[in-house]
């Protein structure tokens, strides 16, 4: 029969592979809007929690001390400049308060110190978008799995689509799903008041989507060559639980890595975690640095670049029945 | 040169080094051609289907589909041929429409053919009424038939089936019977089946390959296959309890007699209208009642028996071990 009329060019065809397995994925998303909602709840919560409820500046002040009560101050007139007549009286109730503002000046000046943004939420909030691009991004893994034991995967290994769209598709998606969920994230912050920089424009927003596509493909990629002889998805959510929480702790996505010893201070300046954490950052709550931003993207694309191929190449090998 | 549709030479796979599952299996299927590979559970069909279809290596030897080599060629390979496996591997999540589509997507098809093509086989297989529900509200036939359709939509050359009636009921089983005649005659598409139902492997095939323990045990038509086992075959019950094989054993003509767990006889035979009246009478003359009596041609079953020693297992074990199978899959995914 007339198989000629197939035949296109192979990059064509292979597009088309890829496409319409993403698109597969994206269907099924979207037809299981439940999933979207439990991968969201995590951040919501500590963004309520410790972002909103906890005072992280009250750490850096003296409760004490603020809650002193100043007696009424007599000055007498003739050391004021010019001279008056009689005493002034300061108010207890207005030297306490600027005893207060004083104080609370230099605890938010200490948080800025320290977190490089006046309120803790901010900080958190972008924190946040990271987690939820590791939890999007490793368990991509999980869904090839799921392809093998379902039989999906081998009536794809029968088709002529390249290995190469296999892997790719997956890592799109991941990205994909993380680009959505970071938006809602970003909204959620908008309404809970996180407190941009002035640097902060549209273009800002692209550079953000790109950080996180470099820096989801990087890590999914990382979780799909784990998962490529794998038929068991308890092995695999192993393997997610066992990286997930140290990759957030030892990066600068809950705290700033100055807080932390120095050894742990080491990892956090290797970890990718930290760089997709503080990309984000920069373009969001901080006064754009563009000599740091520029080392961030550096570090993410050759993050998303070297993980990608080996994960391809992987694939080419070791994705089988 | 005649191109061959499919040629295997000394295919051979062995799973960690040690379980050899194809060993030394060599055939050649005709372009147009229906293929059966016969065997019971655990003989190596599904493993040799992999291997002709790229998915699995082979340890040793190599294959062939219409002169491109499996491995060395496998992207064309993958190009002329069409796979129905023995597990339903359609998303459930998707509808049947949206599954064919995918498929032809993997197959490079342009969408605006392939949802022709997707409109024309959800009417040849009749799911035209269900094509924009969920899979997963599919029953066993109607996924069966998807999949079949998910094959053909590459209009492929060579067609490999693996057991494409398991589990079905046999109105489903005779409607897929026909289906596939239809490919046939019409396409002329070379098809490789495996089965272990004898009278499918009797009805549809043009020749057959009995595979036992990853051997291929005897080849030929089903009708060659049969007339080489040479003989009739009788079951006879006796009223009485003792054994009397070897009473029936010593009759002239008979060739073989095998008894049953249930008390009953199989007795393989020459001629076994003209010899029963014969077994009759010498059985009564030791005091043993003959209380039934049936003659039946060869057919593949005693085929079967003849070359491997054993009666094919009971089909239905696998059925149910494949259909609990899938229940614990839904239920691990919940
Ligand atoms: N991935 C694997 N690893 C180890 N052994 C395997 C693997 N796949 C198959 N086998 C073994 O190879 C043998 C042949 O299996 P195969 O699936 O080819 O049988 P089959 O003839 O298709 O049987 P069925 O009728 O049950 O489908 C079996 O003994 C099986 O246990
Ligand atoms: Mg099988």
């Amino acid at each position: 029969m007339n198989i000629e009329i197939y035949d296109r060019s192979v990059f064509k065809a292979m597009l088309q592979g890829f496409w319409g397995l993403t698109s597969r994925e994206l269907k099924k998303w979207m037809k299981e809007p439940i999933i979207l909602f439990m991968a969201i709840i995590q951040p919501i919560m500590w963004m309520v929690l410790f972002g909103k409820s906890m005072n992280i500046g009250a750490i850096f002040s003296s409760s004490t001390i603020t809650n002193m009560i100043i007696p009424d101050i007599k000055i007498p007139g003739y050391l004021l400049n010019p001279p008056v007549d009689g005493v002034v009286t300061i108010p207890g109730s207005v030297a306490s308060e600027i005893v207060r503002n004083m104080l609370s000046g230099i605890s938010s000046k200490a948080v800025e110190s320290v977190f490089g943004v006046s309120d803790y939420f901010s900080y958190l909030a972008v924190g946040m978008i990271s987690m939820i691009t590791i939890f999007t991004s490793t368990f991509s893994g999980m869904s090839i799995v799921w392809d093998r034991r379902l039989g999906f995967l081998y009536k794809v290994l029968s088709t002529p689509v390249p290995r190469t769209a296999i892997i790719l598709s997956k890592m799109f998606n991941a990205a994909i799903r993380s680009i959505f969920q970071s938006t809602i994230i970003l909204l959620l912050a908008i309404f809970l008041g996180i407190k941009f920089s002035p640097t902060f424009s549209l273009m800002s927003l692209v550079a953000i989507y790109i950080a996180i596509f470099l820096f989801s493909a990087g890590l999914s990629s990382l979780f799909l060559a784990f998962a490529l002889r794998s038929t068991r998805h308890e092995t695999q959510m192993a393997i997610v639980n066992l990286f997930t929480m140290p990759l957030m702790f030892t990066s600068n996505a809950f705290f700033p890595t100055t807080l932390m010893p120095e050894w742990l201070q080491g990892i956090a300046r290797v970890n990718p975690v930290s760089y997709i954490t503080d990309a984000l950052r920069q373009l969001t709550i901080y006064q754009i640095n563009y000599e740091i931003l520029l080392t961030d993207f550096i570090y993410l694309t050759a993050f998303a670049t070297i993980l990608s191929t080996i994960g391809i190449v992987l694939s080419w090998k070791y994705l089988t029945k | 040169m005649v191109e061959y549709a499919i040629v295997a030479e000394n295919l051979t796979k062995m799973f960690n080094g040690n379980i050899v599952a194809v060993d030394n299996v060599s055939f050649k299927v005709n372009e147009g051609e229906i293929f059966g590979l016969l065997g019971p559970n655990g003989a190596g069909k599904t493993t040799t289907i992999n291997m002709l279809t790229t998915v699995l290596k082979p340890t040793k030897g190599r294959a062939s589909i219409l002169g491109y080599d499996v491995v060395k060629n496998a992207s064309m390979v993958r190009r002329l041929i069409g796979v129905v496996p023995q597990e339903y591997t359609a998303d459930e999540d998707l509808t049947g429409f949206e599954n064919l589509i995918l498929c032809g997507d993997l197959y490079g098809i342009p969408r605006d053919v392939s949802k022709k093509l997707a409109i024309e086989l959800l009417e040849l297989m009749e799911l035209t009424k269900f094509k924009d529900k969920k899979v997963e509200t599919y029953s066993g036939g109607m996924r069966r038939r998807l999949e079949l359709a998910c094959g053909l939509i590459n209009r492929p050359r060579v067609l490999f089936l693996d057991e494409p009636t398991l589990g079905l009921d046999v109105q489903t089983r005779s409607a897929i019977w026909n289906y596939i005649k239809k490919l046939k005659e019409e396409y002329n598409i070379t098809i490789l089946m495996t089965t272990h139902y004898m009278e499918e492997a009797d009805s549809l095939c043009d020749r057959i390959a009995i595979i036992d323990h990853g051997k291929i045990v005897v080849s030929g038509t089903p009708e060659e296959l049969k007339n080489s086992v040479g003989s009739d075959v009788m079951e006879i019950m006796i009223r009485e309890k003792e054994d009397v094989t070897e009473i029936i054993e010593n009759i002239t003509y008979v060739k073989e007699v095998h008894r049953r767990d249930d008390g009953s006889y199989i007795v393989k035979l020459e001629d076994g209208e003209t010899v029963a009246p014969m077994i009759i009478e010498n059985l009564r003359r030791n005091g043993y009642h003959v209380i039934k009596l049936s003659i039946s041609k060869p057919t593949l079953d005693e085929v079967f028996l003849t070359y491997t020693g054993r009666a094919l297992r009971d089909s239905e074990e696998g059925r149910e071990a494949i259909l609990s199978q899938r229940i614990t899959l839904k239920k691990a995914r919940r």
